[in-house]
């Protein structure tokens, strides 16, 4: 387990650098004193997972150590023996590995998404992973932690994404509903996390009506429920009849809104709830008629806020839009520079193909 | 002015017809006057200021924002007016505010915008808190160094937000009413300032359309005629009546307002030159020909022009005022200056725009030149003289001709053509037939049927019942069309793209190409994009056929195989040709549709470009202005 194994890299000199404690690699982001990998894209001999998103929570690592919901998450995704050995950490526990010492914080990406703290001597040096600053009923709320580097995620990094209020969106898509009570609602949700959040904001709404589902999603969500988060009433939509659709509101993973599954709603609106609708080419390139800005990652000025509350005066930028995050830090005083890790973005492209025959 | 965006927003999204109207519908409900007359008037393109030049968008952007972020998020959107939209900073915003969703050690911090801000302009930050702390009592002294507020500003970042609406000091966003007024007034040097306080006070979907608005360039798909027909809705009204007292009417159109919703008597149109609706044919098929009695009708030519009306009135004064409408009732009076002094006589002309150049029609494609100019130089009308050839006359001085027989209206028309004897208007002669043989060779053969040498500006023939009066819209068995066959050529399917709305789920838009020779023998050259004409049936083979058969995927669109031996051939029907340089092929079909799909023919049998060349060597040749 963990805790008991010792890593074998130990000798570093004090007074180390930060890029002597985490260090991206091939695999992903390396800590050589600790001897483990955080978020790794290939197989590694131990993983340290930020969240259950297919592009930082991958099969086929030695022992990984998580949150208990990132490993549920894993395990249901792909299956029991998705790791050699697993770990559950709580939010806040410490954990001691070979020279450093590691410690989780919630990150408010999705249901038990944590930002991972690795300090050694007296350096620390956060990485986020994916995060948000914005409330989200379904997951514990962003901690800020104070620290020395913050390595932070870019995706929303430029000035044009600011993400309103969640909620408005959602009363966006209700007033949808209520103008066009013959049509179904369609609406492209990331399977893990936005759906469930969706479904949590319409209830929050007072959106009572049974709320429909995709295939793709029935078990996370499920998933979701059972660790206590009341999403009100849920069905599948597989063998609904068409006009039983009109009026109704359906979940489906993005890709599915635009395909042959679309058929068998009646009349159709196409919505999407994702950061990236705040671009209009983006929605319209899709094809979608409704979009919604509700977003899992922090929008500019969430990051822009986090990078300077956390105190630190070193900044790695990863994946997204870098350039302009780090051009931001440098115009405030910070040391900031791009951090080359691949594999990471669109947790929709990893996600499992739909059972489309036609697409296959 | 919020709301009004929403709506636009809404609609750019939207592709289904009736759900726009819906959409359009439900706005003028749910806002009141003036705003929604505005809103009306901005859709079907009667308001008029002096639009704002980007430039003065850039200039406004640049003093707020790093030129460097600015540049990047420019690059990342493409358009500059969603870009300032999306990224303005709004002065004054309440940043101090700490978040209390979160629970965590530290203190809460700064955040947003606040934490950049502290740091760029220490001293208006410090004013700011002031200003957000002073509450209540800040109201009433309404600054643009005021908090955003609740708008979308504060974000609701945590439920608490809800709980704390005190700090709600920032002007209202403007209405669009006052938007439009202030620009009709404003002097130019004071539009920058004007522009920065909106900015300010709108949210990013209103900070998006006022600057659509502002620079004029509000496209978003829907036309005059469907703004009317969605306000037509709100009363249970036919839109042709808004049409016809439309001309008379100015925004914020109170008095429409007031009839639609029953609290008012309905505007009297007092324009001297006023739009009737426009009667329309339906299409012939070989099946109707059996049905109907050649001595019902009377037979002239389809000219390929522009279907117009051009109608002349006295005002009070005993002044004529001429105007010149499309078919869907829009004044294209300005485009087409030179024809108004031709237009003395008071009457109401329908009929059909065209180029004559010494006494010859030209192809649609001159006529083209003409079209959608902003400017009409004297050196365009001189080479692109316009004509006006009348089919109908709907309205002789004070007397409206509608009711009237076609036969009789065509005699008055004759009568009015003569007196008026303008070498700018004449008249669209009629076809003389006995049977329908003879229509059909007449048809066949326009050149020795009367048409002469402007055969080739004959697009087919149209019948009118001799009884019929004018009709507005498209009424049952009064007039035909009978166009002349469309070209047809067999292209290979090359790529396929989905459609939209309804169609989002099928590859319905198809570019096709036809064979010509490469460097490494004969390759397929795009020619064209079709999206309709076939059957739904039709629809769902070509769409099982491109997912079958895609070789390669660019984001939407698929790359469908095309090769000697394996591909679809579509027959594709057009009804002309013009020279493009915009396209690979240097050519450009007009109105492309799929005909036929002939799964029979191996794409190596399929047509090639140089059959095209010879189809547009036969056009007349078009000329550069």
């Amino acid at each position: 387990m963990w805790v008991t194994r010792r890593c074998g890299v130990a000798t570093y000199i004090s007074g180390m650098r930060p890029q002597d404690i985490l260090l991206p690699a091939a695999a992903g982001l390396c800590c050589k004193p600790g001897g483990f990998h955080i978020d790794p894209v290939r197989p590694v001999e131990r993983a340290v997972i930020t969240h259950g998103h297919s592009d930082h929570a991958r099969a086929g690592h030695g022992a990984v150590l998580a949150t208990q919901e990132t490993l549920d998450m894993m395990r249901l995704r792909y299956g029991e023996n998705f790791a050699g050995s697993t770990q559950a950490i709580r939010y806040g526990e410490e954990i001691r590995l070979g020279d450093v010492s590691v410690k989780f914080h919630p990150a408010g990406h999705v249901l038990g998404s944590a930002q991972i703290a690795v300090t050694c001597k007296d350096t620390c040096i956060v990485a986020s992973g994916d995060y948000k600053d914005a409330p989200d009923p379904t997951c514990a709320p962003f901690e800020l932690v104070p620290c020395d580097v913050f390595i932070t995620e870019a995706t929303f990094g430029l000035p044009v994404f600011r993400h309103g209020d969640a909620s408005d969106e959602v009363k966006k898509l209700l007033a949808s509903v209520a103008l066009f009570p013959e049509r179904a609602h369609l609406v492209g949700a990331y399977s893990l996390g936005k759906a469930q959040r969706v479904i949590a904001l319409l209830r929050q709404a007072g959106y009572d009506a049974p709320i429909y589902l995709h295939g793709a999603m029935e078990t996370i969500t499920g998933y979701y429920q059972s660790r206590g988060i009341d999403l009100g009433d849920l069905m599948s939509v597989k063998g609904v009849k068409k006009a039983a659709l009109a009026g109704t509101i359906t979940l489906a993973p993005p890709s599915a809104t635009s395909d042959l599954w679309t058929r068998r709603f009646p009349d159709p609106v196409t919505a999407f709830a994702s950061g990236w609708m705040r671009v209009r080419a983006r929605a319209r390139q899709r094809g979608i008629e409704l979009p919604l800005v509700i977003s899992d990652h922090a929008d500019w000025d969430g990051l822009t806020a986090t990078i300077a509350a956390t105190g630190a005066g070193e900044i790695w930028v990863t994946h997204g839009q870098e350039d302009a995050l780090v051009h931001w830090c440098r115009s405030k005083g910070l040391k900031a520079q791009p951090l080359d890790l691949v594999g990471y973005g669109d947790e929709e492209e990893s996600e499992t193909p739909l059972t489309d025959e036609a697409e296959a | 002015m919020n709301r009004f965006a929403e709506l636009l927003d809404r609609l750019a999204y939207e592709p289904g017809r009736n759900n726009k109207l819906r959409l359009i519908t439900g706005y003028f409900r749910e806002v009141g006057d003036p705003d929604r007359g505005y809103a009306l008037a901005a859709l079907t393109g009667a308001l008029s200021f002096k639009h704002a030049k980007p430039a003065l968008i850039r200039d406004l952007i640049a003093s707020r924002t790093d030129e460097v972020l600015f540049g990047l998020s420019y690059d990342y959107v493409g358009d500059l007016s969603e870009t300032v939209a999306l990224m303005w900073p709004k002065r004054g915003a309440n940043n101090n505010e700490s978040f209390p969703g979160h629970p965590s050690p530290p203190p809460s911090p700064a955040r947003g915008e606040g934490a950049q801000r502290s740091a760029q302009r220490p001293m208006s930050t410090t004013a700011n808190s002031h200003l957000a702390s002073d509450g209540p009592t800040a109201l009433s002294v309404p600054s643009p160094l005021a908090g955003k507020g609740q708008g979308e500003g504060n974000r609701g970042r945590d439920t608490s937000d809800a709980f704390h609406p005190s700090n709600h000091n920032n002007p209202p966003p403007p209405t669009l009413a006052e938007v439009v007024s202030t620009l009709r007034t404003l002097g130019k040097t004071e539009l920058p300032k004007q522009l920065e306080r909106w900015l300010d006070e709108l949210d990013e979907t209103g900070r998006w359309a006022l600057l659509k608005l502002v620079t004029g360039a509000l496209r978003i798909g829907i036309s005059a005629r469907l703004a009317k027909t969605a306000a037509a809705a709100l009363g249970d009204k036919d839109p042709h009546d808004i049409e016809l007292i439309w001309p008379g009417l100015s925004p914020p159109y109170l008095d429409l307002f007031a009839w639609l919703e029953g609290r008012g008597e309905k505007p009297v149109n007092r324009d001297p030159a006023p739009f009737r609706p426009v009667m329309l044919a339906h299409a012939i098929e070989d099946s109707d020909f059996a049905a109907l009695d050649p001595a019902d009708y009377i037979a002239e030519w389809k000219w390929d022009g522009i279907r117009v009306q051009a109608v002349a009135g006295r005002d009070e004064r005993g002044h004529i005022t001429a105007r010149l409408y499309s078919r869907t009732g829009e004044d294209i009076t300005g485009s087409f200056p030179d024809l108004v002094p031709s237009l003395r006589l008071p009457g109401a002309i329908d009929g059909e725009l065209l180029i004559l150049r010494e006494g010859r029609v030209q192809s649609f494609n001159v006529l083209q030149q003409r079209l959608n100019r902003k400017v009409v130089s004297p050196k365009l009308i001189k080479e692109f003289p316009i004509h006006l050839r009348a089919y109908d006359l709907l309205g002789d001085d004070e007397n409206d001709l509608r009711e009237l027989p076609f036969a009789e209206r065509r005699e008055r028309l004759e009568t009015f053509v003569r007196k008026l004897d303008d070498p700018r208007i004449d008249l669209s002669p009629t076809v003389p037939f006995a049977s329908w043989e003879a229509l059909t060779a007449a048809r066949a053969d326009p050149a020795s049927a009367g048409a002469g040498e402007d055969a080739d500006a004959v697009e087919g023939v149209m019948l009118k019942r001799r009884d019929a009066p004018y009709l507005p819209g498209r009424p049952k068995g009064q007039w035909w069309k009978w166009k002349r066959d469309p070209h047809i050529i067999d292209a290979v399917l090359m790529y396929a793209q989905r459609g939209h709305g309804k169609r989002s789920s099928y590859y319905s838009d198809y570019t096709f190409g036809v064979w010509t020779a490469g460097d490494g023998g004969d390759e397929l050259v795009p020619v064209g994009k079709a999206y309709f004409g076939f059957t739904d049936e039709e629809l769902l083979q070509i769409d099982r056929f491109v997912r079958r058969n895609t070789t390669e995927k660019f984001g939407p669109v698929r790359h469908v195989v095309h090769e000697g031996d394996k591909g679809l051939v579509l027959e594709v029907a057009f009804e002309g040709l013009q020279r493009s340089p915009r396209h690979k092929s240097g050519i450009a079909m007009r109105f492309p549709r799929i005909s036929r799909l002939r799964w029979d023919k191996p794409p190596r049998e399929a047509d090639r470009l140089e059959t095209l060349e010879r189809m547009l060597k036969a056009e007349p040749a078009e000329i550069e202005v």
